[in-house]
């Protein structure tokens, strides 16, 4: 396993960086014992770690989605049925490019399409919580044990919860203008391998300057937790000390939206200082799944029942995940 | 010509807009432009993804910002 821990530690988690920067720091006459050159070492780290994974991710991902438009997804799922639609809406959601304001568009096109409503929120489900990013990401700080699991069950997740919607018969609380529309079959635009390429660094880009701030937030309130915040608190509200401490996070996490670039940091610090990995996982998880800005677009397609069941089937699906990792945390880490 | 700039009202849709608008006076051609904010507009012509772009009734760009430079050349 020699070749997969340099893969793991060198190239994902760039250990080496570590160094370099601590070195830097040392011939500059800081040292790192020191608290606020220990604090400067890991904001240094975490930054140039975390952006230089971020654009690499950024644009291999959107490449890959680039062969995955929505219109692709509704005609590849229009030959499955039952549980079998919504594993493959679930995984479709994952490669899926997806911005809160395609959300209605898509829920639209997939309705009039005939797509089961249990199908469509698989997708929805799966979209925002497992995506390529997050996988690479998560295998780069926790492991690849970690990485998998996350994505199995955010699968498990997304196929449970669209099913559950549609076995509650929940069709009549879709808003009515969205079962009037009848289906435009609408071939989107084939693209070059120029196009490919060009849309991957433009994303790419885009996205690094809309998270760059998040990043710096983040990897700063890690850089204080890490070396300012003492263990005992951490491991009392977050570590074994609490039952609760998954509840509590995944209640925290809901009304939150943060970049999973942002959090991550967060959590890696969060992590170190004591807390559980479920209730590290499931504030990560509710943190990117669910938003206020994305619930109200998806207000516009669903009549409020309907959102608080999608609501209330995401948080509690993310609580047992979260204690499903509880329990699995010394063997997975 | 008869352009379309579909979205339903995030900052990547004006974005699109704004490059139609440039694209239309650097190619130096006549073109009606029409935002389609609605969401039932927008479900009536079929499109899935924000921003969108339809020329002449044909969606030419799904889902994305393009730059001023593309809808340039595909205006001609």
């Amino acid at each position: 396993m020699r070749g997969w821990d340099f893969f793991q530690n060198q190239i994902l988690g760039m250990k080496w960086l570590n160094e370099v920067i601590g070195s830097g720091l040392s011939a500059i006459g800081l040292h790192i014992s020191n608290r606020w050159t220990g604090s400067i070492q890991f904001f240094l780290y975490d930054v140039i770690k975390i952006t230089i994974l971020l654009c690499f991710l950024i644009f291999l991902i959107s490449y890959i989605q680039s062969y995955f438009p929505p219109e692709r997804s509704r005609k590849i799922l229009g030959g499955f049925h039952g549980i079998w639609a919504n594993m493959i809406a679930a995984l479709l959601g994952t490669v899926t490019p997806f911005c809160s304001c395609s959300s209605i568009p898509l829920f639209i096109g997939f309705t009039s399409a005939g797509l089961p409503l249990g199908v469509t929120f698989s997708f929805l489900i799966s979209s925002p919580m497992v995506d390529l990013g997050s996988f690479m990401l998560l295998m780069s700080i926790f492991g690849w044990k970690v990485a998998i699991v996350y994505v199995v069950l955010g699968l498990v997740i997304a196929v449970a919860g669209g099913t559950l919607i549609e076995k509650f018969h929940m069709e009549q609380y879709v808003e009515s203008f969205i079962l009037s529309a009848g289906k435009v079959d609408i071939e989107s635009p084939d693209l070059t391998q120029k196009d490919r390429f060009i849309y991957a660094k433009d994303q790419m880009v885009s996205t690094f300057q809309k998270v760059f701030p998040y990043i710096l937030i983040g990897v700063g309130i890690g850089a204080v937790i890490h070396n300012w915040i003492p263990e005992v608190w951490v491991e009392q509200i977050l570590g074994d000390n609490n039952p609760l401490g998954v509840v509590l996070a995944a209640i925290l996490g809901v009304p939150m939206y943060a970049d999973i670039f942002g959090a991550i940091p967060i959590a890696e610090a969060l992590l170190a200082k004591g807390a559980l990995l479920g209730v590290v996982l499931s504030f990560m998880m509710a943190v990117t799944t669910l938003s206020l800005p994305s619930m109200i677009m998806l207000r516009k397609a669903v009549k409020p029942k309907l959102l608080g069941v999608f609501i209330a089937i995401c948080t509690v699906g993310i609580i047992i995940v979260g204690y499903f990792f509880n329990f699995i945390q010394p063997i997975i880490l | 010509m008869e352009i379309k700039v579909i979205g339903a009202g995030c900052e990547k849709c004006g974005k699109l807009y704004e490059n139609v608008q440039d694209a239309i006076k650097k190619a130096g051609c006549e073109a009606e432009v029409e935002r389609v904010e609605d969401l039932i507009e927008i479900v009536k012509l079929g499109v899935m993804t924000a921003p969108s772009l339809m020329i002449d009734g044909k969606l030419v760009i799904s889902g994305r910002v393009a730059k001023t430079s593309e809808i340039v050349k595909l205006l001609k």
